[in-house]
């Protein structure tokens, strides 16, 4: 089985602002894959550089070396043409429900946008709406109203639809469930899995959160100040991490219970103090 | 973010979205300056149908008569109709403010636009030439312009319109910049939008409003520099404009004073029209609701219907006790909108309570009351909050008593914020910051603050005290800064804690380590504390009792492990099945992806 996405020796660096200063090298040397309708997740913490890996593969961030293939294609420097071809197959839902969607345009509207490059227009357009409204469930009467009138929850449903619209082979999710409550996330996430069951896409599925990237991935990858530190099975990973960063991630994470918390309290500080003594001998 | 408060509207008529048009005309001044305008607008048009007289013609027999007779409003001194000049006169005025609005839109915006969406070599042109033709006095140009080409008023306006460029390029590139990095301008360049389709699809929505105000502030500034231009003589003279009569009637000032009246008058409308009627559309655009004084009386005659029954009798055994709490804002039609309703809880010395709840539960405004913090217009409705035997509302005012509060505040009570960084003062230096409270609220010497600070520093885990005192805020991480605000927050060894989201902020690792920090300086200082969270594995972390609620209601409240382990209301345990932790991956959650 061929991968679709592969990227190899990725670096990216932002541009110095200013003379005789050095860039800020945000990616160091990326190596990943996601075969078809596999889920790779990328944890890491803020500034990790897993937004950033995110963003490059979409065109939104300067890759300075290396090489993205996407469905055999490289498109670390796609042009902007090149990129409305690729939209067909690669789509994207971010973080922020709130700023994603533009705060002017009634849902069906942005619906139809990516539809209108393509373009798909009139009945064909409307059938197509219709339906990725009902696969995200989202009421059919959403199509006249604006982004405003809807939840958190409800908003990152729309921005899933607009990402399904042209039915890609790839979705970069950039900590999608992040800005949702316990309940929504629940609710969104059993979302990403059915489309996935459905429609057979594969997932870049980014976050800050452990636990969610255990539930939805099928590997993981974990990143740590820009180089992706351990990469596996998310079984392997998630549960039995072999590089210290990733251990300490694990037990930073507290569990609802307080008995079990407090193991893992002490678990962790054992830990800590193991690794330090590691550190310094 | 709860999907419940929006899906009444969501399931409900659809809201109803007023026209730009109709917000104007429901406010009395836009009302009536547009429909002024409009009156001005179709005089200018109809200038030779309705006009009785020729503007230009003499009449030799009738120098400055007054007003009334067959000349309504007289003559001037050349025995010309005061009315039908002042008819043709809008027309010029008009014309003049749209050279200027034009011209500086025509200009303006497109490189506004260029500039704040490319950013680079354009925006540095682009702004550096704003700047210099800001920094040009413009009479003095206007002055030139005349001398150069004549004392035409067309070509005048055309040059003050330039000028003026400035002010919609600013206007235009800082909306632009707001929004280029915007989430839904990436979704649209992934979506592969050309630059010109998303600039006009989804940036122009955004300086559309701002330049329309802009655009009526404007054409009143040009009216007023176009009529003086005149009045002072240097308009052209054969032209009929309002500008001119003020300079005929200034020169017979001393004939007939009246001269000067009417132009004076249509002018100072004019001008004035367009500047309200600019301020009518900035309401009508950022659509600001307001209360009016009716429903402020009707919100005042709510809050008498307070019940103040008294405190329970067991309220002074407990370091904290709330009880039958309720929290609302009042709304434009009267009625009071409740976002906390009967909570009843209380606090131990050394005890911890945590208070679960997803967004919209009411959790932080309950933290509020405690502290007095709520926003002006809160209106605590009902309820009591004992701090140590000692009542916090004031029942005449619906609100915590400030007076009760200061002795307690800083002292005996004591916050800790969920964003560390927007609560820290960018411009002192930490240790002002943490020194400052000491000096004002304990009343001990600024050395010995000092000194208390950097032992406080040392206290919650940071291992240079010494270089973080003297750091400003945005030198330190965000761990760090939060640290910071326990080190402030513990600084008056407090009795209660009030700690909102105190790791939301965080890192997970980091997270991690306030919570140690938290547990360590709690038992350490035997402090009761409120930890407001929507987490459960912080809650199961720091907290011995739990308080969860919804809606701005206590749903269930009990032991810790009673909570997490054997839940009775249903809401809790749909909450507790939403956690990740121990579920097998890649299986459903909630049975129904698509349900709501």
């Amino acid at each position: 089985m061929s991968n679709v996405l592969d990227v190899k020796n990725l670096d990216v660096t932002y541009p110095a602002k200013g003379f005789g200063k050095t860039g800020f090298k945000a990616l160091n040397d990326i190596n990943i894959h996601v075969g078809q309708g596999e889920t790779l997740g990328l944890v890491g913490e803020s500034g990790s550089g897993k937004t950033t890996l995110g963003r490059a593969i979409l065109g939104l961030a300067p890759v300075t070396a290396g090489s993205i293939d996407f469905l055999g294609k490289e498109i670390s420097h796609a042009s902007r043409r090149e990129r409305r071809d690729l939209s067909r197959d690669l789509q994207v839902v971010f973080q922020d429900p709130y700023t994603s969607l533009n705060p002017s345009m009634e849902i069906g509207q942005i619906l139809a946008e990516p539809l209108q490059i393509q373009g798909l227009d009139g009945a064909a357009a409307t059938k197509r709406i219709a339906e990725l409204l009902d696969q995200v469930g989202l009421p059919s009467d959403a199509l006249h109203r604006l982004p405003r009138e809807f939840s958190g929850g409800q908003r990152q449903r729309v921005a899933i639809a607009r990402a399904l619209a042209l039915s890609p082979k790839l979705i970069v999710c950039d900590e999608p469930v992040s800005a949702l409550d316990l309940t929504t996330q629940a609710r969104i996430l059993d979302l990403f899995l059915q489309i996935q069951k459905d429609t057979g896409v594969s997932y870049l599925f980014v976050s800050h959160d452990l636990d969610v990237v255990r539930h939805i991935s099928h590997r993981v990858a974990v990143m740590y100040k820009g180089e992706i530190v351990e990469q596996g099975p998310a079984s392997q990973v998630t549960v039995n991490p072999t590089h210290p960063y990733t251990q300490r991630l694990l037990m930073a994470s507290p569990v609802p219970d307080p008995d079990r918390q407090a193991k893992r309290r002490e678990d962790r500080k054992a830990l800590l103090a193991s690794q330090a003594k590691l550190a310094n001998a | 973010m709860t999907t419940t408060p929006t899906a009444a509207a969501t399931h409900g008529a659809p809201l109803v979205r007023l026209s730009l048009l109709q917000r104007i005309v429901r406010n009395p001044i836009g009302l009536t300056t547009s429909i002024f305008l409009l009156i001005v607008l179709a005089i200018a048009i109809l200038a030779p149908v309705i006009s009785a007289f020729d503007p230009a013609a003499t009449d030799t027999d009738n120098l400055m008569v007054g007003p009334g007779g067959a000349h309504i409003l007289g003559t001037d001194s050349a025995g010309r109709d005061i009315l039908a000049r002042l008819f043709f006169g809008a027309q010029t005025t008009l014309i003049s403010a749209v050279v200027v609005v034009v011209t500086a839109v025509s200009i303006g915006v497109p490189s506004g636009l260029i500039a704040g969406y490319y950013g680079g070599k354009f925006d540095g042109v682009s702004s550096w030439m704003a700047n210099m033709l800001m920094s040009l006095p413009s009479i003095i140009v206007l002055l030139a312009v005349r001398a150069a080409f004549g004392p035409s008023i067309l070509i005048s306006m055309f040059v003050f319109g330039i000028l003026i460029t400035p002010s919609f390029f600013r206007i235009t590139r800082t909306a632009v910049m707001s929004v280029r990095n915007e989430l839904y301008v990436d979704a649209a360049r992934v979506s592969g939008l050309g630059d010109l389709r998303i600039i006009s699809k989804h940036i122009f929505t955004v300086v559309r409003a701002p330049i329309i105000i802009q655009s009526a502030m404007i054409s009143g500034i040009a009216i007023s520099i176009q009529s003086g231009l005149e009045f002072l003589g240097l308009g052209d003279s054969a032209m009929i404009s309002w500008g001119v009569m003020l300079n005929e009637g200034f020169r017979n000032i001393f004939i007939n004073p009246m001269l000067v009246l009417w132009p004076g008058i249509v002018i100072s409308l004019t001008i004035g029209s367009f500047a309200l009627l600019g301020n009518a559309l900035r309401d009508a655009l950022e659509d600001t609701q307001k209360l009016s004084s009716k429903s402020k009386k009707v919100a005042a005659a709510a809050q008498a219907e307070v019940d103040h029954s008294a405190a329970p009798a067991d309220a002074a055994s407990h370091l904290l006790s709330v009880s039958k709490l309720s929290v609302g804002y009042p709304q434009g039609d009267g009625s009071l909108k409740k976002v906390v309703s009967d909570v009843s809880f209380h606090v131990d010395k050394g005890e911890v309570l945590g208070i679960v709840g997803e967004s919209g539960s009411g959790k932080s405004q309950t933290a509020f009351s405690i502290l007095g913090l709520l926003p002006g217009n809160a209106k605590i409705a009902t309820g009591h909050i004992v701090f140590d035997g000692n009542e916090l509302v004031s029942t005449g005012e619906g609100a915590i008593s400030q007076k009760a509060m200061t002795q307690f505040r800083g002292k005996r009570i004591a916050y800790i914020p969920q964003e560390p960084m927007s609560n820290l003062d960018p411009a002192f230096t930490i240790g002002y910051q943490l020194v400052r409270p000491m000096t004002e609220v304990l009343g001990v010497s600024k050395k010995e603050a000092k000194v208390r600070a950097l032992k406080l520093l040392d206290m919650v885990g940071i291992n240079n005290p010494e270089r973080v005192f003297k750091s400003y805020p945005h030198e330190v991480s965000g761990g760090m800064a939060q640290r910071v605000l326990i080190a402030g927050a513990v600084s008056c060894e407090p009795d209660l804690l009030i700690a909102d989201e105190p790791t939301t902020a965080l890192d997970v690792t980091v997270q991690a380590e306030v919570l140690d920090l938290l547990r360590d300086l709690q038992k350490r200082l035997g402090m009761g504390m409120v930890l407001v969270t929507h987490n459960f594995g912080v809650v199961a972390d720091l907290a011995d009792r739990v308080v969860v609620m919804q809606y701005g209601r206590v749903v269930e409240t009990g032991d810790v492990r009673e909570i997490l382990r054997s839940p009775k209301e249903q809401y809790t345990q749909v909450l507790l099945s939403s956690m990740l932790e121990g579920k097998t991956p890649m299986t459903m959650l909630t049975g129904n992806a698509k349900e709501q």
